[in-house]
């Protein structure tokens, strides 16, 4: 399982406790966002949690010193940064790749990268022992998922429907349908999100693929909850998702 | 500077001018663009396709638009002469329509029903909603809840002409948020709507695309000017936004040698006050919009809030052929602030009897600096993207006038 949150929000200081809470809550990897300005392919939602965190000062280097005081006592889950190709540049890639190199980051999904306007990114990340990892589409051709294939690494993000982040409901049979295509063409394992609501969604889900990503649907929760329950709450949520995936034969992640 | 012998010709396959332009979108995106890539290809080498762009234009746009010697300016400023390119002469009141046409007839093509667009002034929503109903097709546009309070009659235009605006509350609420909202739609709706993006701006084929419908400017210049001055001119002079009017007069110029292209941007109220437009000249290269360019941008790359009497400039970023013309120094990138414009503006309803728009003025500003500083047989080719009427109120509330 793997949640997002985006860090900042609703307050900088609740950035960690939450990341500790998705851990407890059963998370086996966090995918951190990185607010920007102008966050093109997310949905409604998690454009208010970037808001939200920008007007808390957010910004990359911060989320860096976060994942800092995240590792201070959490060496084990992995954290993947999510986010848009803007602030990265802004920092300069190789200041950024060794700024989270050192923070702990173990992964980088950066939206508005696709592989090739990203090769030498790619490279400086890997050769810092970090992940790229990438999206593929319901739309994607065989030739981009061999070009993923070549180019990422860790894991692949398959985002399974059309439009943006937080929108529309699921088609279970199609991602079940193209699972094994993709899951074969790249030769990782693939992670599948992008309208998962609940314990039930993410049951189905989970059932054909290697692993399950929840944005909108926490980001919400958070929302919802007054300031001094959101991590709890957040645990909360993420636990009955956890269970739902554990009764799957050969829990996936 | 480009030479006769090296041929300029950008972009690459992939979209690239140089480092900048390029397709920096998220994969679900990818093959939406791959399918309009292939589809433009396929329009640009087909001559009924051209045939039909051209017989538009001319019929329905009112093309070629004329070039007018603006004697009493030049009289008065007492230096080169001023030529206007009059493109607030055609149907719509502004260059916008030229690229409005070209894209919708590509939509036809490819079986697209339904058109969305982004707009700033809804100059461009405007253009695209005219369109839209010139063709049957549905039309969404697109534009920030701010400037659907502050652009009232423009938003009354587009649902007259049968478009339906949405105002979007996200971010600044302004034009980039207004591009974000449009992309998100049409990622989701990708099956049956095309995307009329008003500039020279997003992801490759747009650049290049929008470029290629606007260039029927400067190929007009190429052939009139010789007619009436017997020579192509010394300095060709546009306002710049996202770039479109500019490019589509500059392109065309950039293989003859001897013509200096200059893009003035919108220094609002001051480049020096950090409230303005000008991504050239105060910017800085990044990635927004789906290619990389000039962008004003905070230390720690989000977006910044621009400024400008004139909602057409009022963009944080810049199409990123600009960009490219900037650092091989084939064109020159200068600015005036919004008094200056407006006094250019006023200027030409005096003198000349034209209502210039507010992003034309801009233009008309940079040509009366530059004009007494040249000999009275030095020629500047001015274009005039657009008429003022639009303009009205925001020149009568500066001038203290309710209407
Ligand atoms: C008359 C006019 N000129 C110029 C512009 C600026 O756009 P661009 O730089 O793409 O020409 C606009 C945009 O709305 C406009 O309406």
């Amino acid at each position: 399982m793997i949640p997002f949150i985006t860090a900042g929000d609703p307050a900088p200081e609740l950035t960690v406790p939450l990341m500790h809470a998705l851990v407890e809550g059963g998370a086996d990897i966090i995918e951190l966002g990185v607010p920007f300005s102008d966050p093109m392919a997310d949905g409604p939602t998690i454009q208010r949690a970037s808001e939200r965190a920008l007007v808390n000062g957010m910004s990359l280097r911060k989320v860096l010193a976060l994942v800092s005081d995240f590792r201070a006592t959490n060496s084990d889950t992995p954290v993947v940064l999510m986010g848009y190709a803007n602030p990265i540049e802004a920092m300069g890639v190789d200041r950024f790749v060794a700024a989270a190199g050192a923070a702990g980051v173990d992964g980088v999904l950066v939206v508005d990268y696709p592989p090739e306007e990203c090769e030498a990114f790619a490279r400086t990340l890997k050769a810092g022992s970090m992940d790229p990892i990438f999206l593929l589409a319901p739309t994607s051709t065989e030739q981009r998922i061999r070009e993923v294939a070549t180019i990422g690494s860790g894991y692949i993000y398959y985002v399974s429907l059309k439009g943006v982040t937080g929108s529309g409901a699921l088609d279970f049979d199609d991602v079940a349908a193209r699972m094994p295509q993709i899951r074969q063409g790249v030769g990782m394992p693939v992670g599948v999100g992008f309208g998962i609501r609940d314990a039930e969604s993410a049951r189905r889900i989970g059932e054909v693929a290697d692993a399950v990503v929840i944005g909108s649907r926490i980001i919400e929760e958070i929302e919802d909850s007054p300031r001094d329950q959101a991590v709890a709450r957040v645990k909360n949520f993420v636990e009955g998702v956890r269970a739902a995936l554990d009764q799957i034969q050969g829990a996936p992640r | 500077m480009q030479t006769a012998d090296k041929p300029y010709r950008f972009p690459d396959s992939h979209g690239h001018f140089g480092p900048y332009g390029g397709v920096f979108v998220a994969e679900t995106l990818i093959p939406a663009l791959d399918e309009l890539n292939a589809a433009y290809e396929a329009c640009r080498s087909n001559p009924a396709f051209i045939a039909e762009f051209e017989y538009e234009l001319k019929h329905y746009v009112g093309r070629p638009s004329p070039i007018y010697h603006a004697k009493r300016i030049s009289d008065s400023l007492g230096g080169a002469q001023i030529y206007l390119k009059r493109e607030d002469l055609n149907h719509t009141g502004a260059h916008k329509v030229n690229n409005c046409i070209g894209q919708a007839l590509v939509a036809r093509y490819m079986g697209k029903p339904r058109v969305i667009a982004e707009t700033g002034a809804g100059q461009h929503g405007v253009a695209t909603a005219t369109v839209a109903a010139r063709y049957g097709m549905e039309c969404v546009v697109y534009m920030g809840a701010e400037d659907v309070k502050r652009q009232a009659a423009n938003v009354y235009r587009m649902k007259l002409l049968g478009a339906k605006v949405v105002p979007v509350e996200s971010g600044s609420k302004t034009l980039k948020d207004a591009l974000n909202e449009a992309m998100r739609d049409w990622v989701t709706n990708i099956h049956n709507t095309f995307y009329i993006i008003g500039t020279v701006a997003g992801p490759h084929p747009y650049p290049m695309m929008v470029r290629d419908f606007q260039t029927v400017i400067g190929k007009e210049c190429l052939v009139q000017m010789p007619e009436m001055t017997g020579r192509q001119p010394d300095y060709v002079i546009a306002c710049v936004g996202g770039g479109s009017n500019a490019m589509g007069i500059f392109h065309p110029y950039i293989d003859v040698p001897g013509v200096r292209l200059i893009g003035v941007e919108a220094y609002g109220e001051g480049l020096e006050s950090g409230r303005h437009a000008a991504s050239l000249t105060g910017g800085t290269p990044g990635v927004l919009h789906g290619n990389r360019t000039y962008l004003l941008q905070s230390e720690d790359g989000q977006i910044i809030e621009t400024h400008s009497i004139s909602a057409g400039l009022d963009y944080p970023g810049v199409g990123p052929e600009h960009a490219w013309l900037k650092d091989s120094d084939r064109a020159e990138y200068v600015g005036v602030t919004d008094q200056e414009a407006l006094a250019a503006f006023h200027n030409l309803c005096h003198l000349e009897g034209i209502i210039p728009a507010l992003e034309s003025s801009h233009a008309l500003a940079y040509a009366a600096k530059l004009a007494p500083t040249l000999p009275r047989d030095k020629i500047l080719l001015v274009n005039l993207s657009g008429r003022g009427d639009k303009d009205m109120h925001t020149v009568a509330e500066k001038s203290g006038i309710q209407f």
